[in-house]
Formats: structure tokens, sequence, C-alpha cells
């Protein structure tokens, strides 16, 4: 694992203190402040995502992908400035106040027509969190057994289709603001699981939801669209072309693997529904 | 300007011929009637003429007033909308039976029922002081975490005693205020014809007050219909959070837009009714 990482890193910076100095001009004269970057994510941004709520670090997933994208347009290290915005600022319009907003948009044809959206950094699987209670009442891990569980999940995401199309619950599903409301309606039994991307649910089992537990995993190969982040910017925005070569680089040198090993590398070993 | 002579009055004259003062009078109509008419067809067309010189009204068109976000989304905002009417019906009666209670806690005169006077106090105080929202999330997420077994842990089960909690404090004091305004003389009167004080307030108190307070329970009951709404947060499916996740998914707020109209289609008339209710009241007061 530690291996894995300093290799990682050890790629990250020797290719791109090689590809930035020549690459920076695509971004010039695009960029919100010339010269800096201007990165959005989430208030608070979650861990795997961003560790601490601390972007600035370049700690976790996101912030790290952030950071090597970064380098690759010729932004240094210093010339990247972090703001925080909601999901609903992200979309209003009119002028933003970043270059592109990073926590886990997914990319869909419905919001493609309405902002504009990189190339996926990460392709999700949709992991089902419930609590070792629900499990040990016999809960079952297939797609009959699912049906017949009472459901929440988060309203923004897109959970909710695959919740309508894929399990096609009995009941009707609970839907919240956010994550710690879909916790709280868990641990009060209100619901018996909820649909979160797999790092999310491994966190929140883990850590947040008391007993929690993970009943299982649906990969991305297995839903015919399947849930990949991109980054998100205003809809015409000249910096797409720079940040899509950024992600192609990243994704065919391998560094974007290394880093989603280095970050999300947990996510295997759930089981799989059938 | 014309004489206009006062000491006629209308009523003594015949119908047919319209005195002098009638004839000013409807000059006078006339003409605001045109200066109203002009000035709000000129604000309505600055409106519809400067609004889309804005710079970002293309933008804001596409997210706010999207025609094909819009057709694709209402249907599923109209049957939301069920919930909300639902929760509304079962709501609206559970408010209206506690705030009565709540209302004759706070009338009780005997000094042994100094309790529940307090009682009646205290409930108004709190519920009344507290934004819904809090009271929904405290009990919505607070009492099924005490870990009650299913049903009786359902966010709408204790959604709707937190709206019933708040509205009924409001509606015990629309409801006092009512009971406050019967004159004591109605109360000496019944009382010397033998009646007792239950009886006295049975009937011939509360069926006046009653009465006299129906249009500001009206008000309460659009509000109510609005702050319905709320109960999103804890779970519930209604048109707010259906249009939060059309919104979501499309990343347009034309859901919105369309969840604004089916509320209006709705409260507009319930608003007019009220209206209508007071306006009577007053004529027939005056």
């Amino acid at each position: 694992m530690k291996l894995i990482a300093g290799t990682a890193l050890a790629l990250i910076f020797s290719t791109t203190s090689v590809l930035a100095a020549g690459d920076g001009a695509c971004a010039k004269g695009k960029t919100l402040t010339e010269g800096t970057l201007t990165i959005a994510t989430g208030n608070p941004a979650y861990y795997p995502w961003v560790m601490n709520d601390a972007p600035e670090s370049g700690e976790g997933f996101e912030a790290a992908v952030a950071y090597a994208i970064a380098e690759k347009m010729g932004f240094g290290q210093d010339n990247v400035t972090w703001v925080r915005t909601s999901f609903d600022e992200a979309i209003q319009p009119g002028a933003k106040n970043f270059d592109f907003n990073m926590q886990q948009y997914s990319i869909t044809p419905e919001r493609e027509e309405m902002v504009d959206f990189s190339l996926p950094y990460y392709t999700s699987a949709m992991a089902v969190l419930t609590t070792q209670n629900v499990v040990d009442s016999g809960a079952e891990a297939t797609l009959e057994g699912l049906k017949g569980l009472k459901w929440g999940a988060v309203a923004t995401t897109t959970a909710i289709p695959m919740l309508n199309d894929v399990i096609q619950p009995s009941d009707e599903p609970l839907l919240y603001n956010d994550n710690a409301d879909v916790n709280a309606a868990i641990m009060a039994g209100q619901i018996d699981a909820a649909l979160y991307d797999l790092p999310t649910a491994l966190y929140l089992s883990a850590v947040v939801v008391e007993n929690g537990a993970l009943l299982g995993q649906f990969p991305p190969g297995q839903s015919e669209s399947p849930d990949q982040f991109g980054l998100l910017m205003e809809e015409g925005n000249a910096l797409k072309e720079c940040v899509d070569d950024a992600i192609t680089e990243l994704t065919e040198s391998g560094e974007l693997a290394a880093i989603e090993a280095e970050w999300l590398s947990e996510a295997t070993g759930v089981p799989v529904f059938k | 300007m014309e004489e206009t002579p006062l000491q006629k009055d209308p009523a003594e004259h015949s119908a047919t011929t319209p005195t002098r003062r009638e004839v000013y009078e409807a000059g006078v109509r006339r003409r605001s009637i045109r200066i109203a008419l002009i000035s709000t067809v000129s604000v309505i067309l600055a409106i519809v003429v400067l609004v889309p010189l804005a710079p970002g009204w293309e933008a804001v068109q596409r997210s706010f007033f999207n025609g094909r976000v819009f057709a694709e989304t209402f249907p599923g905002l109209l049957e939301a909308f069920l919930m909300n009417v639902m929760i509304f019906a079962w709501s609206a009666p559970l408010i209206a039976i506690t705030g009565l209670a709540i209302a004759l806690c706070r009338d009780t005169r005997a000094p042994a029922l100094f309790p529940l006077r307090l009682f009646g106090i205290a409930y108004t105080d709190v519920f009344r002081g507290l934004p819904v929202v809090l009271v929904i999330y405290i009990i919505g997420f607070g009492i099924p975490g005490l870990g009650l077994p299913r049903p009786w842990n359902s966010p709408y089960i204790w959604g709707t005693l937190a709206l019933v909690l708040v509205y009924s404090a409001y509606v015990a004091e629309v409801i006092r205020s009512g009971i406050d305004s019967i004159h004591q003389s109605q109360r000496s009167a019944a009382a010397s014809l033998g009646l007792s004080d239950q009886d006295t307030m049975r009937f011939v108190v509360l069926p006046q007050a009653i009465r006299n307070v129906v249009p500001a329970n009206m008000n309460l009951f659009i509000a109510l219909q609005k702050d319905v709404a709320l109960l999103s947060f804890i779970g519930p499916v209604e048109i707010f959070r259906q249009a939060g996740v059309y919104k979501s998914l499309y990343a347009n707020f034309t859901p919105y837009v369309g969840a604004a109209l089916i509320f209006l289609a709705l409260t507009i008339p319930a608003t007019r009714y009220a209206d209508y209710l007071m306006n009577k009241q007053n004529r027939a007061r005056s």
C-alpha cells in the first residue's frame, strides 16, 4: 500500500514537472483570475474525497486529482485557490466563482444540457448502506431482498433514478437533504437502507453510522449508465478542453489509477449484487 | 371647478335623473380607472420589455423557465402534490381540535385549574416562538431515535405531530382572541338564566367566538398548506422534495417554478375566499 502510494506520488511529480512547463499555455487567459486556478468543492467536503475538510492539503481522492489536473494545466500548488459551493450554487445561472467544481458530480445527459462536464475522473459503484440490525433480521443481499427494504437516499444524487429503475422498492423511498439526515433516519430505524456511491458508503458504515454495515454493491459495469464523476463547469467554459486534455493524460499515464489506488483502495472486497 | 350642492340627498332624488354630485363623482371614478389602467399597463410593459434586455436573461430563462423541463416534470409534481394535500387533510382537523383545547385551557377561570391555564400559556409561548422547521427536525428525528419500532417511528406521524404542535398554538391564540371578544355581559346573562360555566362556554360564548375568528383561521390554514412542504426535511417526498429531485437530475430550477404554480393555484383561491369572508364579516358588524 505504502509502496503504491509512494510510486504514485513519484509518478505525479516526475511527469508533471516535465509537462507542466510546456502545457501552461492552454489555460492562459481562460481562468477567472489570471495565473490562478479556482476550484470549488462542497461545504463541508466529505472523506474520502477530501480529508479533514481541507482540500488545500491535497489529501483525499478529489483533492489529489484536483492538484494533479492543475499541475497538468500548468498551475503549481501555490496557484490553486479553493472555494466552497452548494449544488444549487453550482448550477444557478449567472457568473460563477470557480473555474471548475469538484464534488462527486455524476455526469448525466440531462445535466449536460445546462452545464458542462469534463471527462470522467472516477467511475463509482453504488453501495447499499444499512445497519447490522437489519442484516441480522434477515435482509438478503439479492435484488428480490432489496425490494422489500425501506429505502432512503440524498435527494440531490443520481442514486434516486438508480433506486427507482434497478431496485424498484415496493415502498416509496424517503429522501433527505444531506448525508447527515439520511444517517439520522437509518439510526432511528425509519429506513432500512440507503444508496450511496461506494467510497462514501464505506466511510459512513465504518465511522459515522452506529452498527453500520454494507449489504453489497452494484458495480459500475452492471448499470446501463454507470455513475461517472466529472468536473462541473459553466456551460461553454473555454477551459473545458484544457481540463479534458489533462484528465486524458492522467488516465493514459496511469496516474489517475494510482491516485485512486492510494485513496479509494478499500473499495474492493465488498460483495457484488447479482 | 364646479360647486356641488351638498344639501341634496341622493336618496330623496328620483333614480332617473342623477344629481350634479353624482355626475361629478362618476366622472372622478372614470378618471381614476383610466389612470390606474394606464399605469398598470405601462408597468407590465416595462417589465416585459426591460427584463429580457438584461444580459443574463437568456441563462435565467433556460434554467427557470425551460419549457421542455417543465413539460417533463409537471406531471410528477402534480402527483407529489397529492402527498401535500393528504398531509394537510389529516393535519387540519387535528390542529383545529388541539387549538380549541389549548384555547379552553387558557380560558379556565377556576383557581383549582390554574395549572391547566399555566400549561396553555407555556404551550403557546413555546410553540409560537419556534421556527416550524426546527420543531419538525427535533421531533421528526428525535422521537423516532428513541428506538420506537416501525410503523410507530414513521416520519409522517412525527412530522404531523410537529405541524400540529406549532399550528395549534397559533390557532389557540386566534380562538382565545375570539373568546375574549365576547362581552362579559353575555356570560352574566347566561349565568342569570341558570347556565353552568361549562354550558355558558359551550352554548353562548364559543358559537359566537368561533364564528368571529373563521377568517383569521382561514389565513392560518393557508399558511399551513405551504408549511406542509417542510415535512420533506425528514423524508416524505412531497412536491417540494420532488421538485428538488428534478432540479438535481436536470440541473435546472424550472421544477421549482412548476411547484410554485401548483401552490398558487390552490392558495390564491383560498386567500380570496378568506378575504371575502373577512369583508362579509366587517360589513355585518358595521
